[in-house]
């Protein structure tokens, strides 16, 4: 009985009619990729993108140089040079991330008191020579004046958590 | 000076023919790219070509200019004559089967008596330029490449030409003209169904198109015989197989989807089909097997080189054969052979 069975379906081809069946049917449902460079997909607001150095709304960087966040970086891509300034805060003079370096762990935005170095949404930075992967601090202030709403709108979504 | 224009004049009418027909079959080559990329994407729900032009319409165009642009190389150890000529063979062979090829009911170029043998003749001449461009390649993988192709193409020819029998025995021509308008009360297909999924999984092996493109499997062979080759050569064999996939298509339809007559064509229908001239019929009939070629590729695994000649000489084989007893016996009981034209 068996035999004439499977014989009957492998002359019938039942199980290639069916396979395509499931081919046609998925010609119809909605397409499950992204048009990329038109259109993106959603991000966390833990995403860990491209690194920016904040300011206070007054336009003073958040900055104190407590180097935790060289200290803390496990691929060793911070370096930090700090010294007072004129009016005796304590400054970075010197603040580069060596992007190639980086491993995007996020330690370093944990480590930050002040949150000022943090790691934004932005994942679309690279670059055609490794020079350009050498972030300096004006580069980072800078990132953080661009993506500076965005940022904020993160932080503030993940406080609670923190 | 009449006996020049006496001369040349059909000769422009034929060479005009020829254009007539290769620039679309050239047009729907570039198309059937597309429409394969795209069918195939909306089966495995991704989007498909969508940024050269409208829809991605103009990919095509883009993908042959990216193909010119390409350079040329052929391998040092190579037979450079053969290794051009393959893939010229290859294109040509699929074009020059269009001559008795009928697009409608006196849309013909070249419509002789023996027109299926001549078909059947120029697809199994395709074999040669994938044993030459294997061969010429000088490469393992090319050489053993061409060598499956070949032999897989050889398989299935006697399984296709036992069903092309059947078909013959129930119009009693060789005529393509004549195969079609014996379609006329009911097509093919529906008597001879078991032989039409035949026939056509046997234009699938013979195209080396999905599910059994092991030529071409990746995995094993690389590109299978067009390994070696690159720039236009390359854009030859891949004009040379898309052609091949409509022209067997197109044979599919003469012989079991009733050419260029138009479907439902009886009572309350005839009138409004037959508004539709019949090269739209036969074209729209070819797109619809193409529809299946892709359809194919996009449901199913490839097959093992071992089960590929099993199903072909084990089983595809007995079984036409077999049919063809029992397709010839029922005419012949049943009196339905066909009037034999002196």
């Amino acid at each position: 009985m068996a035999f004439i069975d499977r014989t009957a379906r492998a002359l019938l081809l039942t199980e290639l009619v069916a396979g395509m069946a499931l081919t046609f049917r998925a010609m119809f449902k909605q397409k499950v990729t992204l048009n990329y460079p038109h259109e993106k997909g959603p991000i966390s607001s833990r995403f860990r993108g491209e690194h920016a150095l904040r300011r206070y709304p007054n336009g003073e960087e958040r900055c104190i140089a407590c180097k935790l966040c060289e200290a803390v970086c496990p691929a060793m891509a911070i370096t930090i040079e700090a010294e007072p300034r004129s009016d005796g805060s304590r400054r970075t003079t010197r603040y580069d991330i060596d992007m190639t370096k980086c491993i995007y762990c996020g330690l370093c935005q944990e480590a930050c008191p002040v949150d000022a170095i943090v790691e934004g949404p932005n994942f679309e930075y690279s670059t055609e020579t490794r020079a350009e992967l050498y972030y300096d601090k004006e580069k980072l202030l800078a990132n953080g004046d661009r993506w500076e709403v965005r940022l904020a709108a993160n932080l503030a979504a993940e406080a609670p958590y923190r | 000076m009449a006996s020049f224009w006496t001369f040349v004049w059909p000769l422009i009418v034929i060479v005009a023919a020829i254009v007539a027909i290769i620039i679309p079959v050239l047009i729907g080559v570039a198309y059937l790219t597309y429409a394969e990329r795209k069918v195939m994407s909306a089966m495995q729900r991704r989007q498909g070509p969508a940024l050269v032009g409208p829809l991605g319409l103009l990919q095509p165009v883009a993908d042959g200019l990216k193909l010119f642009g390409k350079e040329m190389v052929i391998p040092s150890g190579a037979n450079p004559g053969v290794f051009l000529f393959a893939p010229f063979l290859t294109f040509v062979l699929s074009l020059v089967a269009w001559a008795v090829m009928p697009f409608g009911a006196h849309l013909v170029l070249s419509n002789i008596n023996v027109g299926i043998l001549y078909l059947y003749a120029i697809s199994s001449l395709g074999v040669y330029g994938t044993i030459m461009a294997g061969w010429a390649s000088n490469s393992r993988y090319a050489f053993l490449g061409g060598l499956r192709s070949a032999a897989q193409m050889v398989s299935y020819e006697v399984s296709m030409g036992l069903i092309m029998v059947t078909v013959l025995l129930c119009t009693g021509s060789f005529n393509l003209s004549e195969i079609v308008l014996a379609q006329q009360t009911v097509w093919f297909a529906v008597p001879l169904f078991p032989m039409f999924v035949i026939f056509f999984i046997s234009i699938l092996a013979e195209t080396n198109r999905a599910p059994f493109d092991l030529p071409e499997g990746e995995a094993e062979l690389v590109g299978g015989f067009f390994t070696e080759y690159s720039c236009m050569n390359f854009a030859l064999f891949m004009l040379g197989e898309y052609s091949n996939m409509i022209l067997m298509s197109a044979i599919a339809v003469v012989l079991f989807l009733g050419g260029w007559l138009p479907p439902l064509n009886f009572g309350p229908f005839a009138p409004i089909v037959n508004l539709v001239p019949g090269p739209i019929w036969f074209a729209l009939k070819i797109a619809f097997v193409l529809f299946f070629f892709i359809w194919m590729r996009a449901a199913f695994p490839r097959y093992r080189y071992d089960q590929l000649m099993r199903l072909g000489w084990k089983i595809f084989l007995p079984f036409t054969l077999l049919w063809v007893i029992v397709t010839a016996s029922a005419l012949e009981i049943f009196g339905w052979l066909p009037a034999v034209v002196p």
